[in-house]
């Protein structure tokens, strides 16, 4: 038996630590551990709500904009304010784009090593690479020259020590990709890179900036006037559907079938991973406002046991259903270690019991990670992308079911493989095709409003604090890239009384509950082989495969306003 | 940013982006059929664009010739991976051709392929092999709460990790206001102890705060430090006057509204559909010193309050706590065409004091002691 440690894992946000038992090459036990804390839900007490969107926002960076989308509706459904549909439709806009380009971020820039042995792409032959482009893209990069040019550029690289690609998992038997495939990955992995800096001006156009754009509580900040260059016009949109457009090439022509190439030399990876069997999703892009989720393009539910022949319903303001426990995290609970606290009544306190650092292992501590663990009417779920298409698949949507069953056909594989490591990595490649086809519906839809001048982007009926109840409470709820993500807001006396974030890897990557169940990372390594106890890419692979995002995942609230360390600086 | 896309135009073919990995920039010219009086322009180019006197041409072509690129490594501690995330957005030069052929960027845990033992031998060979000639560049801030557990990198604490990387160091440089002065999580009431890298270590660093900052800001910093081998100007906050010397008032296109009296009263009102100036909206233009008007973000492409929205001083220190963000810098009546920001200053509330003392824009408001301290550096300094 071997306790193999992996910390940093890199190729994600935030800081990660995984622990794994392996038996007889097999992984038999794991954990999961959150190693930084930054204690924003405290901070975020006694401001302003209208704040709390810049505030979260600063969550995370890699999917920048689905806090703040979350924290207005939060702010929003608290004090009843209704977004002018305008105003709606451009937050789906930047929404979907961040959809597009995250998921093809992770695929290319976070996951793609794992697959893909960049060493090996030296020895292919670029023009075979090039053939084999050709028969699955008709990209029109994909040339002998522009293969070989950046065989070229990779050969210079490797011979100089490899930067930011040195001790990888290189040559490692897992790796199964002949080497015009690898190259052709590594060479889409550059072309990716130069990519993602375009689609995200869609965020620059109507948010100001990115990471990190502008949002407003009661619309977005944005205004629309044909007649004045100073706003959102003509040009802006015609900018906004060029993006679209290129997009839609990269997405469908280059980042679609490199998937579906990289997945049919992986099917073994279909057996491996799958964890959990229950999968949440809260439902996103609304088409009839955020009030009525049964008109969203991805609905709101819950599969349970893989059981696709029904979808449980979901109240994130029912005091039963999501609660979060703390009993393998660092913190204490005023009722005691085993209890689970619905977020709107969040009690928090640090309370670092693990070891002194430096230290070596985690193993023989109770308490091992920054996470606290939410589960759903006592059940860990999965969520992200598998969990929203199989709520969307189990809901009856046409679409969803369509592309889904076609993809599977394509790789000659059952529906049983979608429960993997391979089939969450394949279900991320397929949330993006939706989301592209998405974004052009509701840029279509913008341009139609537009058109008829139906142009207001801001609904200021309860701007003014003067106009808020002396006390209310909201939630809003997003489906973020990574999956659920939720916020919870008391609003008393205009300022924010309590704020509590539950987010898609607080949910992947938490630690064991009360029950001692675990939370889908540690679930899913288990069963999976090791080959290599020095180079364990098969855990990487299993847990790149859930895009973690750890400064979302941990946060801190004391309601007290104890804190147990803290040091202030003048 | 300015030097390297200049140097590409002038010279013609050879972009400092080409430039093999190991070599300094004369001997890739050499390899391309280049001069030594193509190279020499090249230099002398290259000293115009960054503002030298003749006499510093010398000084270049010596930095030119000499340098082999020096091994970087990029730190993450308590942060939200937006300045990785920013600096990929670069645009010149692309990051691509800054990973590839300008950065030896040997360690950062967002991009690199190796994890565990494997990512930290990456880190602990820079070090060894590169003692005192290696760039630290820090993303996120330390915390020092708890003895540092909150935050910890295999096994050991962001502070030990600082310490260690930073002693041997050759330049340091915070990205983005986490590192820069502790942004969100140093918000009042800090609760983890966020501090940031500068009052850590015992040398100079070189401040890009911004959550995050420009793409091409922080790629115009790299090019001081790797290109030209220099430590770029700084003001008194250790920030590059070449970027955070003027107030993005100053420089707003949406500034001429603003000395009209012309004003958004209400987001998406009729003078928002204009494009009048957001003062009133909270905007903190006039206390922020950033490039978002010049440079604007991700390609020239717009900036907050271009997009409607006003500055929220993400670049200024203690920015989270200067706030609400929509109450405006000040209430007062009749100020107009001859309003400047330092005449606002005067009159600035109490909620944006603390922006304020920042950069001493005022002189006549609480705390006079603080803000004479600053404002004489800055009197030194012009």
């Amino acid at each position: 038996m071997a306790r193999v440690v992996v910390d940093p894992v890199t190729r994600i946000e935030g800081h990660l630590r995984i622990e794994a038992v392996v038996e007889n090459g097999v992984i038999t036990d794991a954990f999961s551990a959150g190693t930084m804390v930054r204690g924003l839900e405290k901070i975020l007490i006694g401001r302003d709500p209208r704040d709390a969107w810049a505030i979260t926002e600063r969550v995370c960076g890699v999917c920048t904009t689905v806090h703040a989308l979350t924290s207005v509706r939060a702010v929003e459904s608290a004090l009843g304010i209704t977004v002018p549909p305008t105003a709606e439709l451009i937050r789906n806009i930047m929404m979907a784009t961040q959809y597009v380009q995250d998921h093809v971020i992770h695929f290319y820039h976070l996951h793609a090593l794992d697959w893909v042995d960049i060493v090996n792409a030296l020895k292919a032959d670029p023009k075979k690479a090039a053939e084999i482009a050709q028969s699955f893209s008709k990209w029109d990069k994909n040339t002998p020259a522009y293969f070989s040019e950046v065989q070229d550029k990779i050969k210079v690289f490797a011979a100089n020590g490899l930067g930011i690609f040195a001790n990888g998992y290189w040559g490692h038997p897992a790796y199964k990709l002949p080497p015009e495939v690898n190259l052709i990955a590594v060479a889409h992995y550059l072309d990716a890179l130069q990519w993602q800096k375009e689609i995200v001006k869609i965020h620059t156009v109507f948010g100001g900036k990115n990471p990190h754009p502008n949002y407003l509580v009661g619309g977005v900040p944005c205004s629309i006037n044909m007649n004045e260059v100073a706003a959102i016009n003509s040009e802006r949109l015609n900018l906004v559907a060029k993006l679209i457009s290129q997009a839609d090439e990269f997405v469908n022509e280059v980042y679609i079938p490199d998937l579906l190439a990289v997945a049919s030399f992986y099917k073994d990876w279909s057996k491996w991973g799958g964890g959990l069997t229950n999968y949440l999703s809260y439902g996103e892009f609304p088409t009839k406002g955020y009030a009525q989720p049964e008109s969203f393009k991805y609905p709101r539910g819950v599969v349970l046991n893989r059981d696709l022949s029904t979808v449980h319903p979901v109240n994130a303001t029912d005091s039963q259903e999501i609660k979060e426990y703390i009993a393998s995290s660092w913190y204490s609970y005023e009722g005691g270690d085993g209890v689970g606290i619905h977020p709107w009544a969040g009690e928090t306190k640090l309370n670092y019991t693990g070891p002194k650092p430096p230290f070596e292992t985690l193993e023989g501590f109770q308490k091992y990670s920054f996470l606290k663990t939410p589960r759903w009417k006592e059940n860990a779920m999965e969520v992200g992308p598998l969990a929203r298409l199989l709520v969307a698949f189990a809901s009856g949507r046409t679409d969803v079911q369509d592309l889904v069953k076609d993809t599977l056909g394509k790789l000659n594989v059952p529906v049983a493989a979608l429960f993997s490591t391979l089939g969450r990595t394949a279900a991320r490649g397929l949330d993006a095709a939706l989301a592209m086809i998405w974004l052009k519906e509701f840029y279509g839809q913008l341009m139609d409003r537009v058109k008829i001048n139906e142009v207001s982007t801001f609904n200021g009926e309860f701007w003014e604090p003067k106009s808020w109840p002396a006390e209310a409470e909201g939630v809003g709820l997003t489906e973020a890239p990574r999956g659920a993500l939720a916020h919870w807001i008391k609003i008393k006396k205009g300022a924010i009384d309590n704020y509590q974030l539950v987010v898609p890897t607080t949910w992947n990557g938490s630690p064991r509950d009360a029950k001692q169940q675990r939370s889908s990372f540690e679930s899913a390594l288990i069963g999976t082989p090791v080959a290599n106890l020095e180079q364990p890419v098969e855990i990487i692979r299993t847990i790149h495969s859930f895009d973690p995002c750890l400064a979302c995942a941990v946060h801190l609230y004391d309601p007290q306003g104890r804190h147990l360390h803290q040091v202030s600086f003048e | 940013m300015t030097v390297l896309s200049n140097v590409g135009l002038n010279i013609g073919t050879c972009t400092v982006s080409e430039v093999g990995m190991g070599i300094s920039i004369w001997q890739s010219m050499q390899q391309k059929g280049y001069s030594r009086r193509d190279f020499l322009q090249l230099c002398a180019t290259a000293a115009t664009v960054a503002g030298f006197a003749q006499s510093g041409v010398a000084q270049v072509v010596s930095a030119f010739e000499k340098k082999e690129r020096p091994a970087v490594v990029w730190m993450h501690f308590q942060e939200c991976t937006c300045c990785s995330e920013s600096f990929i957005r670069a645009s010149h030069p692309i990051v691509v051709d800054a990973l590839l052929d300008v950065l030896d960027l040997n360690y950062t845990e967002t991009l690199m392929a190796a994890s565990g033992f494997q990512a930290e031998k990456c880190l602990t060979d820079t070090i060894e092999k590169n003692r005192g000639k290696y760039i630290v560049l820090v993303e996120g801030s330390v915390p020092t709460g708890a003895d540092g557990v909150y935050c910890m990198i295999g096994g050991k604490t962001a502070e030990s990790i600082l310490q260690t990387v930073a002693k041997d160091a050759a330049a340091i440089v915070a990205w983005g206001s986490c590192a820069s002065n502790g942004c969100v999580q140093a918000a009042k009431p800090n609760p983890t102890g966020a501090t940031p890298i500068h009052k850590l270590v015992d040398k100079p660093v070189i401040n890009v705060p911004g959550c995050p900052p420009i793409a091409d800001v922080m790629m115009g910093v790299v090019t001081h430090l790797l290109v030209l081998g220099q430590v770029p100007a700084l003001d008194s906050q250790g920030r590059p006057k070449e970027f955070y010397g003027r107030r993005v008032h100053d420089t707003c296109y949406r500034r001429p509204n603003y000395d009209a009296g012309l004003f958004v009263e209400s987001f998406d009102d009729e003078n928002a559909r204009k494009g009048y100036c957001l003062y009133k909206m909270g905007c903190r233009g006039p206390v922020t010193y950033n490039a978002c008007s010049v440079v604007k973000w991700n390609e020239g492409t717009s900036y907050p309050i271009q997009s409607g929205h006003g500055c929220i001083g993400c670049s200024e220190e203690g920015f989270w706590d200067n706030g609400p963000f929509y109450q405006h810098l000040a209430s007062f009546p009749g100020f107009g065409i001859e309003s400047t920001a330092d005449t606002v200053g005067t009159v600035v509330g109490v909620a944006t004091l603390a922006g304020v003392a920042a950069h001493a824009v005022v002189t006549n408001i609480r705390k006079r002691p603080v803000i004479a301290e600053v404002h004489t550096e800055d009197q030194k300094e012009s």
